[in-house]
């Protein structure tokens, strides 16, 4: 590593204390896809657009949606192949924690050993920072809960929130829309009223991703029909 | 002679209604001297979950310290305590990782789970788990415990009534092991409190 002309660490603080690194990281995500996460009572409700380079694409082989442990499971805004190595480290992540505990990891520290991951590669020599935000869903003992965690490896719990391309937008409906005693299924609604809103198009089944857990606390993502139908109910 | 039987031990753990209790001998002996008559066995890992290790004396230690450490690091970051069939997954993971130079020890883990169930569970030194819904026991007397507790045990025991049995159990059962003895403390484990009671047997 020392031989090499890029070990340095690439994230060095400008003059003015920012890390410039990482806001091009951010600018990376805002470009990506929009997506949201809403937390119910009762449940956590992920949905993103899947915006394919061309109709030739075949839609039904692309997953931005992915089950992490049985009850947890994440989506991202940005660099797709990025994402792919986050939800490796995470799955890995929850199988160790499985294979000391005999206990399914709780969200909180799966969030918290994904954001380290992604820390480091802000802190390290010759790497650069991922150019995704992941936005972390799950159920377990202390009930529904969502995270988002950035590039610069910092995660907040959020009642609902955006990443992405329209996140401001999306951001400000949900501000209006969302309500502490919302249930699972108003929640699947209001999640695809807000992609609609900056949607050029129409949505349908098989060009947005939506992903749910209930207190089954099962992870899972919803077939297109069933995506179609939530949409049928929203008009 | 066998490394197991070097320092000597007994331990026992008994599962009542909505308690649990644990006990060990107090001797620590190197072969057929004795050195010191105050040497527990059994380690406190939290108010609802205990840990007796039987065998070789310094690998008892030094395993107790290690989940010690671990179970601090684990109260820092999941802020709660480590349920006792949690933890027993973790003492069998830590044995297993010294599959081929292991501790020459056997853990007894009883606890209470937050619901207030009982939790019973034996290991061999490189972790093969048996949980047990009576009683399990361990150690270089553990064919006269295993006689006594068999007879002994009854289901649905209270807190009192444990204790008799867990401490008959014990000084009957090290009474015939010249390496385990000198006494014993007993824990009896209920949802609200611990009660630890030393007892005095046969002191030979």
């Amino acid at each position: 590593m020392g031989e090499s002309a890029y070990s340095f660490s690439l994230t060095t603080f400008s003059p003015s204390g920012k890390l410039v690194q990482i806001e091009y990281a951010l600018t990376a995500v805002n470009a990506g896809a929009t997506s949201l996460g809403i937390r119910a009572t009762n449940g956590v409700v992920l949905a993103t657009e899947k915006k394919l380079p061309s109709i030739l694409v075949d839609e039904t082989t692309v997953q931005k949606m992915s089950m992490v442990t049985p009850n947890v499971g994440m989506t991202y805004s940005g660099m797709g192949p990025d994402s792919r190595v986050l939800v490796r480290k995470a799955r890995k992540s929850g199988q160790v924690y499985f294979r000391q505990y005999h206990e399914q990891i709780p969200v909180a520290q799966l969030c918290r050993e994904t954001a380290a991951v992604m820390q480091e590669f802000t802190q390290s020599g010759g790497v650069r920072p991922f150019g995704v935000s992941l936005l972390m869903a799950g159920f377990d003992d202390n009930g529904p809960q969502l995270y988002q965690i950035d590039p610069s490896g910092s995660y907040f719990a959020w009642k609902a929130s955006a990443i992405g391309k329209n996140m401001v937008n999306a951001k400000t409906f949900l501000e209006k829309r969302y309500s502490e005693d919302m249930e699972l299924e108003d929640a699947i609604h209001t999640a695809l009223l807000t992609l609609k809103e900056g949607f050029e198009g129409e949505l349908s089944g098989e060009n947005i991703e939506v992903a749910v857990i209930g207190d089954d606390r099962k992870f899972r993502v919803l077939t297109p029909a069933e995506v179609q139908d939530y949409l049928q109910e929203v008009e | 002679m066998s490394i197991f039987e070097y320092n000597g031990s007994a331990i026992v753990a008994m599962a009542g209604k909505e308690c649990v209790a644990i006990a060990s001998d107090l001797r620590f002996g190197v072969q057929l001297a004795t050195l010191a008559t105050d040497h527990k066995k059994v380690y406190k890992i939290h108010d609802q979950l205990f840990i007796g290790l039987a065998g070789l004396g310094t690998d008892s230690e030094t395993l107790s310290q290690r989940f010690t450490f671990k179970h601090n690091l684990y109260k820092l970051r999941e802020e709660r305590d480590i349920k006792p069939s949690a933890f027993a997954q973790l003492v069998s993971a830590t044995l297993y990782e010294r599959r081929f130079g292991p501790y020459f020890c056997q853990p007894v883990i009883a606890g209470l789970e937050p619901d207030g169930t009982p939790y019973l569970c034996g290991m061999d030194s490189i972790g093969a788990q048996e949980p047990a819904k009576d009683f399990m026991v361990a150690g270089t007397a553990t064919d006269s415990l295993l006689g006594i507790c068999e007879s002994l045990w009854r289901p649905d025991l209270g807190p009192e009534e444990l204790f008799e049995t867990v401490s008959q159990a014990l000084l009957s059962g090290q009474d015939r092991d010249c390496l385990a003895g000198w006494g014993a403390v007993v824990y009896v484990i209920t949802k609200d409190k611990v009660i630890a009671r030393t007892l005095r047997g046969r002191m030979d």
